[in-house]
């Protein structure tokens, strides 16, 4: 008897299928992993899609205002998986004064995540970056492909964007170039959350209320602020999500810092 | 209504500007399904700038789109009513953005075609129509929108529905409904108010989208499980790739076209949660096999008495998308499932314009963009397909040119055969000049030099043809060397001295070099018992820039002896020759050989699947030569 698939089933199966075509047509993949929810999900995905061992690095791009929970947590996991872990830090950056505390915010998301990415990028020489972004979560992330290839400069063409149908994707980059694989494009905040419950995926403490207070989204410590909140279980933040109708990045600052503040990053080359 | 059911897709396509972002920005914000301040925030950003405000901008939200009122690419946004949950494809109407249409229309399950009233049926009502039905995309609603500005007449939209009706008829094709809007008014989207449109008494845009039928996977199809790859992360040889369709257990005998190597599964795979009995349609599995036979990527599981086509020639529907036109006999890179192989078209048929459906018969050499041609095309090594109306994943295929997919096909017409009883018969198409620094890259591999070193009996012969037909199948170009064909001529005047067995494996080794460079995967069978005439050999081979893999065919002599297939280790103990390697002369086993297959361990099948699986990826064209 065949046991029907549900809705997470099918999710699953097809991120392991992107994950598997994305190890198989690049030589030299890294995942880039900020310890968040939809990071870990990430993770177990990895681990699912290749049998427990993850056969590529993971990297953490360290802008220096991360949550110390964060680092934490971050340091458990990479023991437990047995992940192989590459830190990057913009060094250059922070030593010029680059910051929170005297620069906007979408000045330094760029210099702290996204130059620092292209640094790493250069020593390690990656064609291919797995990110966790979903299509729910930006009106412009909707419109990416599971393959998204990246130019030299890390631009999006996102005016000219490759077909992608029937499962056949963009699966070379030209040298110097480097493709995004997006495994979570089709999981909503919702889906990530079931799927924590359901696979019991281990997140860092954080996004679960304390003293009325919880994180929804997390970034850099300075610019992401906290929802109050009661939900202090996977399954009372699930029922939180069923009834809220504000979204998910509202706390993040550098997505409302202008007009299509997000456009503007993700063009030039923010995940 | 249940979370778990999957979502079921609907894409909204149409002609440009009839209002398919509208109308779902309309049933987003009408069911309350958009978060807060969602809207006043687009309001105020289109005050800033002085432009109207609009419903599309919740999906058109690149700032080029928002300038020209226009989608450019496709959008997807999770839905849900009260009956179920949904997943939206916004597609672009333009012409221009075919490509993205495509992308987004592919996937779903069902189709809203948008019809604005005031202009009628136009060229992409038609094309997307016509692409729905490539696509495989079978149910249809038609929304005949902006009927605002025809004063919601009912005249106006029953002209519509009769000409569109009349044009799916055409295809083969109905619509499940055709449904009255005005997505602007929000006029029959969620619900119905305005009294002018009091004649129609259907569904709204809604009710009409809660009416389609969910598309369960078809039961009972014939396995086809597509290999994505092979991962040995530990001691475990796993396949892993998707079941397209059908269902495998643990048991089950399956058969691995095009190779057609058979062998039972073993184990179905999994981390972290209890290894499934059965994997059905749609999962991602890995599996591990009974008998270690060769299998890679590209390879289809089927069982034994349902096997797909397989051949080097279909037919086929092929869309093109590129602005380069397709062209015959020209070089593509075929992708079916996870198959890639060279191929040309080698016929165009007919060709279709995808909108009027004015059909032109006879030869053709190029399928300009938007066109739909009727089209034979031909492969070099085989390929493994379904006809399309049988099983869709295994009958659809993309056309790849310089990395970029370029058009899209389905094919039909396919004969299955019996594959217990007949082989494939490959056709070839001939070559065309062919540069020696462009020799690897249109040979799909490398030239290659494969030594098997090993005693006598120990295999190396069997292995060396066995290991030349699996070659040969995937259209490689291989040749083995071995003393039959090498001692009666090139060496004819060479005794078994050790002058002359040094000699012997210098010439074998030059030969082996320039065969290697012309393009050919070299596989040489000889003794040679010696670590510095194989060392010999490797540096010719190194300075003809060729690959040099040496292949241990390793059996103890004792097993060997035992074999003794020409009676020689007889002989040898008997006296009757002298310096017989294991017998009265060394052999030097090799230190660090390239591959190691025990003869007396694995079958010779499995052998040379030990040897494939280490030897393709050394012969991969575009790796830079060492
Ligand atoms: N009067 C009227 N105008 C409408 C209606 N629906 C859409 N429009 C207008 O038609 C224009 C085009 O609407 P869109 O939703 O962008 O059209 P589209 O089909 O998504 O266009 P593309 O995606 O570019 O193909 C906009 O200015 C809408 O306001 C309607 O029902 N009535
Ligand atoms: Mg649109």
């Amino acid at each position: 008897m065949q046991s029907a698939r549900t809705h997470l089933d099918h999710l699953e199966n097809q991120s392991v299928f992107i994950f598997r075509e994305a190890y198989r047509a690049f030589r030299n993949v890294a995942m880039p992993w900020s310890m968040g929810k939809d990071s870990n999900v990430l993770i177990w995905l990895a681990l699912k899609s290749f049998f427990g061992k993850i056969p590529f690095p993971v990297l953490h791009i360290d802008t220096t205002y991360e949550f110390p929970e964060m680092l934490e947590f971050r340091d458990w996991a990479t023991q437990h998986y047995q992940l192989n872990l590459i830190v990057k830090i913009n060094a250059e950056a922070r030593a010029r004064g680059v910051g929170y505390e005297t620069h906007d915010p979408v000045t330094v998301t760029h210099e702290l995540k996204t130059v620092a990415l292209q640094q790493a990028m250069a020593e390690h020489k990656w064609d291919a970056l797995i990110t966790g972004i979903r299509r729910d979560e930006d009106p412009t992330r909707a419109k990416e492909r599971y393959f998204s290839p990246r130019n030299a400069q890390f631009e999006w063409g996102y005016k000219d964007q490759p077909p992608e149908f029937w499962g056949q994707f963009a699966s070379t980059a030209a040298k110097g170039e480097h493709v995004r694989v997006q495994p979570l494009l089709d999981w909503t905040e919702a889906d990530i959350w079931r799927y924590i419950l359901r696979e019991k995926i281990p997140i860092p403490g954080m996004y679960f209320a304390r003293n009325g207070q919880r994180y929804r989204s997390l970034g850099c410590m300075p610019i992401t602020k906290a929802i109050s909140s009661e939900a202090s279980t996977i399954e009372e933040i699930i029922a939180e999500l069923e009834t809220t109708r504000t979204s998910e990045r509202a706390g993040r600052a550098q997505d409302h810092h202008e007009r299509n503040a997000m456009q503007k990053l993700r063009a030039k080359g923010f995940l | 209504m249940s979370d778990e059911a999957q979502r079921l897709k609907i894409v909204f396509v149409g002609h440009v500007d009839h209002g398919k972002s509208t109308l779902i920005g309309r049933i987003l914000h009408d069911t309350g399904s958009l978060p807060e301040g969602k809207i006043a925030a687009i309001q105020q950003a289109c005050e800033a700038e002085r432009m109207e405000f609009e419903y599309a901008f919740l999906l058109d939200a690149l700032l080029e789109e928002q300038a020209q009122n226009i989608t450019i690419d496709t959008t997807q946004i999770p839905f849900r009513t009260a009956l179920r949950r949904y997943v939206i494809i916004d597609a672009p109407g333009h012409k221009e953005f075919l490509k993205n249409m495509i992308t987004g229309a592919a996937s779903a399950d069902a189709a809203m075609l948008v019809i604005a009233a005031n202009e009628g049926v136009r060229e992409q009502s038609r094309r997307h129509a016509y692409l729905l039905s490539l696509l495989g995309v079978r149910q249809i609603i038609v929304v005949v929108n902006k009927l605002d500005l025809a004063n919601y007449s009912e005249q106006a939209f029953r002209e519509i529905e009769g000409e569109y009706r009349q044009f799916l008829s055409e295809l083969g094709m109905t619509a499940r409904e055709f449904v009255p809007a005005s997505a602007k008014q929000g006029e029959n989207v969620a619900r119905r108010t305005d009294p002018a449109l009091q004649w129609y008494s259907g569904h709204t845009v809604l009710e009409a989208l809660d009416h389609v039928e969910s598309t369960a996977a078809l039961p009972n199809q014939p396995l086809r499980f597509c290999v994505q790859d092979i991962y040995r992360f530990d001691a475990r040889r796993i396949i892993a790739g998707k079941i397209e369709s059908g269902s495998l257990r643990v048991g089950d005998q399956l058969i691995f076209s095009p190779a057609n190597k058979s062998s039972a599964v073993a184990t179905i795979e999994s981390w972290n949660s209890p290894a499934p009995e059965e994997a059905i349609a749609g999962d991602s599995v890995g599996i591990t096999l009974r008998e270690q036979i060769f299998v890679e990527r590209g390879h289809v599981a089927s069982h034994e008495n349902d096997a797909p086509i397989e051949t080097n020639r279909c037919r086929a529907d092929i869309f093109w998308m590129a602005e380069e036109p397709l062209r015959k006999e020209t070089e593509y890179i075929l992708r079916v499932a996870t198959q890639e192989l060279k191929c040309k078209v080698v016929a165009i048929e007919q060709v279709m314009d995808s909108s009027t459906l004015a059909t032109e018969i006879g030869e053709r050499e190029r399928l300009a963009r938007n066109e739909v041609g009727r089209v034979t095309l031909q492969t070099r090594a085989p390929l493994v397909v379904d006809n399309h109306d049988r099983i869709p994943a295994l009958g659809r295929f993309v056309l790849v040119d310089g990395g970029r997919i370029c058009g899209g096909g389905i094919v039909f017409g396919g004969v299955y055969t019996d594959r217990t009883t007949v082989k494939s018969k490959n056709i070839f198409w001939s070559e065309g000049e062919i540069t020696p620094t462009h020799r690897a890259k249109q040979n799909g591999h490398r030239g290659a030099v494969v030594w098997l070193t090993g005693l006598s009996g120990a295999g190396k012969s069997t292995i060396a043809l066995a290991l030349e037909g699996e070659l040969f199948q995937r259209a490689m170009h291989t040749y083995v060397l071995d003393g039959d064909n090498v001692r009666h001529g090139l060496n004819s005047n060479l005794g078994f001295s050790a002058e002359d067995r040094v000699e012997n494996i210098r010439r074998v080794g030059e030969v082996a070099k320039l065969m290697a460079d012309s393009g050919t995967v070299v596989i040489t069978a000889f003794i040679s018992p010696y670590r510095l005439d194989r060392r010999r050999a490797r540096e010719i081979a190194l300075e003809g820039n060729a690959e040099f893999i040496e292949v241990f065919v390793d059996a103890p002599l004792q097993v060997c002896e035992e074999r003794d297939p020409k009676h020689l280790y007889k002989k040898a103990r008997a006296g009757q020759i002298r310096d017989f390697t294991g017998i009265d002369a060394p052999y030097e086993a090799p230190d660090d050989p390239d591959i190691v297959v025990r003869t007396d361990e694995q079958n010779v099948d499995e052998s040379v699947a030990t040897i494939m699986e280490q030897l393709l990826p050394r012969l991969r064209a575009d790796d830079p030569i060492d």
